[in-house]
C-alpha cells in the first residue's frame, strides 16, 4: 500500500531566516533517505516553503476564492512529506517513527486512496 | 429442540464464535462477510445438531460451515475481487483443516484477530466494541447497552472502525517483535477495561453488563493460552479472577455494600481463587514482573486463607506499583495500605500528599479514606465533615447508602 508521510512541524521553533535555515539537507535527513532508500520503500518526498508561502484555494459557488496562507491554523505547520509504499499501516508507521521531524513534531500517516 | 442441543449450541458459541470470526476475516479479509458467514453458521447448527447429533469437534464443525457460505457468497458476487477471495478461501481449504492426528485445528486466528482490534490507530472506544463484536460475538444492540450509547452510534462506531482497518491497512497479524511488548500491553488494556465495566456493574440486575466480566476472564484465558509466556497476560487474567471470586459477597441482599474484612468468605469462589493462584505463580516464574502482576499479588494478599490481612506486605506491593505506573490513585491506596500497618495518623500524612484539586478532585475514595482514619483517630467531626464530601461524590446509591452509615456512626 501507498501512504504519505506528512511532516507537521512548528515553523516558529526553526532557526535563522527562512532562507538560510537548512539549505543543506540536515544530517538526520541524509541518514533517514539513505535508509529507506534500502530499504526500498522510497517513492518520493519533499521539503516544504514556509507556510507564509502557501495559497489557499477553494471553489465555493462556482467561484473561485484564493486565501493567504495555508488550510489549517493549529500550532504546527506542514514542513514536508515522504511518499512511501510499504506492507501496512504497521510498517508505514514503523517508518514514520523513523523520521527525524517525529522526535519534535508529528507525522500524520495517511493512506493513498488508490483509484 | 432438545435443551441438550440448544445448551451445546450456546457454549460453542461462547467458546467458538472468536475464532470462527477470526478464520474467516483471515481467509476473506472482509470483516462483515466473515460475521454474516460465522451467524449462517451457528444459525445452521441449531437446525442441524437436534437431527444429526453434536459433531464431535463444534468448533471445526462450525468454521467449516462458515467457509463454505464465504465461498458461496464468493460466487455471487461477479467482481474480480471476490474471485480472488474465493480462490483463497478454497485453497486455504486444504491446508488448515483437521490435523490428520485428530488435533485440535492448526491455526488460532484469534490472537491475529485481538492485535487487529486493538489497534493503536483505532480509538480506544472502537478497539473496546470491536472486541466484543468479533471476538465474544456480543451483538451492537448489546454492546450500546453494556456502553450506555445510543445503537446507532455503537454501530457507527463499528463501521467506521472497520472502514479504517480496510482503508489505512491496519495488518491481520500479531505484530512483529520491537512492537508486540507496547501492543500486547494495549490489548491487556481492552480486556481490563471490559472486567472494571461488567465489574462496575455486577452487583445491579443488568444482566448484559455483567456479562463483562465474564467475556473479560474468557478472552483473558484465551490470551494466556496463546501467548504462554506473556506474563502480564498470567497476571491480568489473576487479578480478574480474584476480583470476580468476591462478587457475590461484595453486597448484601439488600444490595448494600460490605467491605472486605467483614465479607462472608463461603460465598467466595474458591475454584476462581486457586485458579488466580496458579496463573499468577506461573507468571512470577517468568520473571518479567509488571503492573497487571503486582495489583493481582494486591489483591492475592486480599483472598489469602490468613487470619489477618498482611498491610505491611500490600503498602510494598503499592510502593512497586506506584514505581511503574505512578498515578494518585496508587498514591490513595497505598496511604490507606499504611494506615493499615503504621496506624492512621502516617496514612494521613501520605493523604496530605495528595492534590486534592488534581486528578482525584470528584472521586469519593479520597475525602472517604481521610474520613476512615479522621474516624480511628477519634476526630469524629472533621471525619464526619469528610464523610459528608465523599457522600456528595460518590455516584451509585449503594455507595451513598454506605457512606451514609459510617457517617451516622460517625457522628453517633
Amino acid at each position: 500500500m501507498r501512504y504519505l508521510l506528512l511532516i507537521a512541524l512548528d515553523e516558529s521553533a526553526s532557526t535563522g531566516t527562512p532562507e538560510e535555515d537548512g539549505q543543506e539537507m540536515q544530517p538526520e535527513y541524509a541518514a533517514f533517505m539513505k535508509d529507506m532508500a534500502e530499504r526500498g520503500v522510497l517513492l518520493g518526498g519533499e521539503r516544504l516553503r514556509l507556510t507564509s508561502d502557501a495559497t489557499t484555494v477553494r471553489v465555493r459557488n462556482g467561484e473561485t476564492l484564493t486565501t493567504d496562507g495555508p488550510f489549517a491554523e493549529s500550532k504546527e505547520q506542514l514542513a514536508g512529506y515522504f511518499l512511501v509504499d510499504c506492507k501496512n499501516l504497521d510498517e508505514a508507521i514503523d517508518i514514520a517513527a523513523h523520521i527525524p521531524g517525529a522526535k519534535d513534531g508529528s507525522i500524520e500517516v495517511r493512506p493513498i486512496w488508490e483509484m | 429442540m432438545t435443551a441438550d442441543v440448544e445448551a451445546a449450541v450456546a457454549e460453542s458459541f461462547h467458546a467458538e464464535w472468536g475464532r470462527v470470526v477470526a478464520t474467516l476475516v483471515r481467509l476473506t479479509s472482509d470483516w462483515d462477510l466473515a460475521e454474516e458467514c460465522a451467524q449462517d453458521a451457528f444459525a445452521t447448527a441449531l437446525e442441524r445438531w437436534p437431527r444429526d447429533g453434536i459433531p464431535r469437534r463444534p468448533g471445526a464443525w462450525l468454521t467449516t460451515v462458515a467457509r463454505h457460505r464465504a465461498v458461496d457468497s464468493a460466487r455471487r458476487t461477479r467482481l474480480g475481487e471476490s474471485k480472488t477471495r474465493e480462490v483463497a478461501v478454497m485453497a486455504a481449504e486444504s491446508d488448515d483443516g483437521v490435523r490428520p492426528d485428530g488435533g485440535e485445528e492448526v491455526p488460532d486466528d484469534r490472537l491475529r484477530l485481538m492485535f487487529t482490534c486493538c489497534h493503536p490507530a483505532l480509538t480506544f472506544e472502537a478497539q473496546v466494541a470491536l472486541t466484543l463484536r468479533t471476538l465474544a460475538g456480543m451483538t451492537t444492540p448489546e454492546i450500546a447497552h453494556a456502553f450506555l450509547v445510543p445503537e446507532a452510534t455503537m454501530a457507527q462506531r463499528l463501521v467506521r472502525a472497520k472502514r479504517k482497518i480496510r482503508n489505512a491497512g491496519i495488518p491481520f497479524a500479531v505484530p512483529p517483535p520491537h512492537q508486540l511488548v507496547e501492543r500486547t500491553a494495549a490489548v491487556l488494556a481492552v480486556i481490563y477495561l471490559l472486567f472494571n465495566e461488567g465489574y462496575s456493574a455486577s452487583s445491579g440486575s443488568d444482566v448484559v453488563r455483567r456479562s463483562l466480566t465474564a467475556e473479560a476472564i474468557r478472552l483473558g484465558r484465551v490470551i494466556c493460552a496463546l501467548m504462554p509466556d506473556e506474563p502480564e497476560a498470567l497476571g491480568l487474567v489473576a487479578l480478574m479472577l480474584f476480583h470476580d471470586a468476591r462478587s457475590a459477597a461484595r453486597v448484601d441482599d439488600n444490595g448494600d455494600i460490605v467491605v472486605l474484612n467483614e465479607q462472608d468468605r463461603t460465598r467466595w469462589d474458591t475454584a476462581a481463587i486457586e485458579e488466580g493462584r496458579l496463573r499468577l505463580d506461573s507468571a512470577t516464574r517468568l520473571r518479567r514482573l509488571g503492573p497487571f502482576q503486582v495489583q493481582a499479588a494486591i489483591a492475592a494478599c486480599h483472598v489469602s486463607d490468613a487470619e489477618t490481612t498482611d498491610w505491611a506486605e500490600i503498602a510494598i506491593l503499592y510502593d512497586h506499583l506506584f514505581a511503574m505506573t505512578p498515578s494518585a490513585v496508587i498514591a490513595l491506596n497505598r496511604a490507606v495500605a499504611v494506615s493499615m500497618c503504621e496506624g492512621p495518623e502516617a496514612g494521613l500524612a501520605l493523604l496530605d500528599g495528595i492534590a486534592p484539586d488534581g486528578e482525584l478532585r470528584e472521586y469519593h475514595l479520597l475525602p472517604a479514606a481521610r474520613a476512615d482514619m479522621l474516624r480511628r483517630l477519634g476526630r469524629r467531626s472533621e471525619a464526619a465533615e469528610a464523610y459528608r464530601r465523599a457522600f456528595d461524590l460518590a455516584g451509585t446509591d449503594a455507595e451513598r447508602r454506605y457512606l451514609e452509615r459510617r457517617l451516622l456512626e460517625a457522628t453517633a
